[in-house]
């Protein structure tokens, strides 16, 4: 089970470092969403990996699974999804105000509104 | 009064948490009532946050360590607030910066050109306190991600296309250091079984010979992140374009984050694998030192090749903190205590001279700050004693604290094996940023057009030709570059108190000590309830 994990992990991150390196900005917010998942599983399976172990005390149970590597995965995810939504936010002001999605914002805009106002406006 | 000191002071760790964290809700809740609610709010938070940074600081040089546990459990099990020496420098220099960068910000009128500049303000002074504080590494994690989120808002505020461009390179690559933290702290939990930085480094003196790779590769990889926030080569790229383009309180109060890097590399590697790490011990420090000392030859041809004058200092700036990282891959108590010397000038000068550049770019109208010939500025006399001021400080010139800092980092390596390469290094790259400096000195205020007035300068009076510049907020300025003075001035205590600073942090057995024997308090009320 942990090579499949492992596999798993590894095909997710190869997914999210291919996509992150995109040029446009909705790919590298799915890349880092990947990396994301794939972090979240890897740090689940520092516990160990055992089947029907539960994590919170309960009688007659003598092996647990650990708690602790379930917590750091809640609250990562917590976290990373405060930053995917901040980031999703961000990404559309950038196609609004430079006019295309590139994430170096330096392209042409590709639609007839942002290329007055980029006509019109000074750098 | 002494009553109050004994009811505060075991709380000492945790009060500036909660004084920006509430604070900031406080803020949020009164928005609606107008600015000036905010402010005096926020000021106030801020005030006392540098009143309880500076008593924190005495309390600490006494000697020992305060801990703080977290829900009363104890160490390693619970999460640990840990107020030494280092710490609570870390938490003067901040309160200080933010008092500053504050006051500048109210006076100039930059928080009111978006909506919720102080409760932005607050959580990052909550999320760079806590960095600075937690003795827990994924508690570390967490106050990077929150002063991360703040930085993010405080870079956007304002608005507008540079920003915005500025801010998605930004928030993309911490994310990216954010996700490669969790795979570093999973590894370190995975191998040694705790999240406590002390406890971590109790267990790799005792780790098995098949474990140390992996604990190394995940030291290392913990590298790559706090040398992306401390922007190493190469991953510094993120930094002109963020702090050239945000607004001036801003890019001041990020002088102190690139630091918060360097402060996690001394505390969590140099307590991972430190001295008593056995076969893992320095393995961080070859790397920092060569990518220090090319990440300052970066900055230093940066600086020349800058066009505008904000995006020369965010090089300087890297420059400073190349110079921080080269000192913190020196072994010993002078190397660190040099280090910190540095490190208060650094912060405060390149705070400062953001703050300054923000008054050239106001008098220069249509030029803004941009290194080409324009007209002469408005107040050009002063502002140009405060530049020349800030150059011959951030370039480490005599006779102010620059240079002592410098000379106190090199000195410091004249035991080591690579003395002449990074003698080499860090005076050529001084070379260099002085004459990078002269050049948009005089660009900016000697080889200026013929004189008259300028009328895209704004509060131009033009019927008798004058022109003003409002030097609304000059006050931070004068405190932050009047530290600088007080460098030079007291220069003997200041360095006799940061190496009693240094040979706290680097007592490595003392820190695990008193983080791993610190004792809950007991249940007193256990009867009771019984």
């Amino acid at each position: 089970m942990e090579g499949l994990i492992a596999l798993m992990i590894g095909v997710m991150t190869t997914a999210g470092v291919f996509l992150t390196l995109r040029g446009r900005t909705f790919p590298v917010v799915l890349g880092l969403t990947l990396l994301a998942y794939a972090v979240n599983v890897f740090l689940f399976a520092m516990g160990r990996l055992q089947t029907g172990a539960p994590a919170v005390i309960r009688e007659g149970v003598t092996q647990y699974a650990d708690p602790l590597p379930q917590a750091l995965v809640l609250t990562a995810i917590v976290i990373a999804f405060g930053m995917t939504a901040f980031l999703i936010v961000l990404a559309l002001k950038a196609r609004s105000e430079m006019g295309n999605d590139h994430v170096d914002g330096t392209h042409q805009p590709i639609d007839e509104i942002s290329k007055k106002q980029s006509y019109h406006s000074k750098h | 009064m002494q009553y109050l000191i004994e009811i505060v002071s075991p709380h000492l760790p945790i009060l500036p948490l909660l004084l920006p964290l509430v604070a900031g809700m406080v803020v949020l809740l009164v928005a609606n009532k107008g600015i000036t609610w905010q402010r005096t709010i926020s000021l106030v938070a801020t005030l006392s946050l540098f009143v309880m940074a500076v008593a924190s600081f005495t309390f600490s040089l006494e000697g020992s360590i305060q801990i703080y546990a977290l829900g009363n459990w104890q160490a390693p099990f619970g999460i640990v607030m840990v107020l030494d020496q280092l710490s609570a420098l870390m938490l003067v220099l901040v309160a200080l910066l933010a008092v500053t960068a504050l006051w500048f910000a109210i006076r100039q009128n930059i928080d009111s050109q978006g909506a919720h500049f102080h409760p932005l303000f607050q959580v990052q002074l909550f999320g760079l306190n806590g960095a600075f504080l937690t003795g827990d590494l994924f508690n570390l994690f967490v106050f990077f991600e929150v002063l991360l989120l703040a930085s993010y808002g405080l870079l956007l505020h304002g608005g507008g296309r540079h920003k915005t461009k500025a801010g998605l390179h930004y928030v993309v690559l911490n994310l990216i250091g954010s996700t490669l933290f969790l795979f570093a702290v999973g590894t370190l939990y995975g191998i040694l079984g705790t999240l406590n930085i002390a406890d971590m480094g109790q267990r790799i003196t005792q780790l098995a010979i098949e474990d140390q790779g992996v604990v190394a590769v995940a030291g290392l990889m913990l590298l790559l992140v706090f040398g992306l926030k401390a922007a190493m080569f190469p991953l510094y790229l993120w930094l002109p374009h963020a702090y050239s383009h945000t607004t001036a309180p801003v890019a001041a109060l990020f002088a102190i984050m690139t630091k918060v890097g360097l402060y996690a590399i001394i505390r969590v590697h140099g307590t991972l694998f430190g001295e008593q790490a056995g076969e893992l011990a320095g393995i961080h420090t070859p790397w920092v030192l060569g990518l220090g000392l090319i990440t300052l030859i970066m900055a230093a041809m940066g600086a020349l090749a800058a066009k505008f004058l904000r995006q020369q200092i965010a090089y300087l700036v890297l420059a400073s903190v190349a110079t921080l990282l080269i000192a913190s891959a020196l072994p010993g108590v002078e190397s660190l205590a040099a280090l910190l010397f540095y490190l208060i000038h650094s912060t405060f000068i390149a705070a400062g001279f953001f703050l300054l550049a923000y008054f050239i770019l106001q008098g220069r109208g249509q030029k803004t700050d941009q290194l080409v010939r324009a007209y002469s500025m408005p107040n050009a006399i002063l502002i140009g004693s405060f530049f020349v001021f800030a150059a011959v400080a951030i370039s480490g010139l005599p006779p102010l604290s620059g240079f002592f800092g410098k000379l106190l980092i090199l000195s410091s390596a004249l035991e080591h094996p690579l003395f002449f390469g990074i003698l080499a290094v860090v005076l050529i790259s001084g070379l260099l940023m002085i004459i990078a400096l002269a050049k948009s000195g005089s660009q900016i205020f000697y080889h200026i057009l013929k004189k008259e007035a300028d009328h895209s300068i704004r509060h131009c009076n033009t019927h008798d030709g004058t022109c003003q510049l409002s030097l609304a907020g000059i006050g931070s300025v004068v405190i932050l570059f009047s530290i600088s003075v007080w460098l030079v001035v007291f220069a003997h205590p200041t360095h006799k108190t940061l190496n009693s600073v240094a040979q706290q942090t680097l007592d490595r057995t003392q820190y695990q000590q008193q983080v791993l024997n610190f004792t809950p308090i007991a249940n007193s009320r256990k009867e009771l309830v019984e």
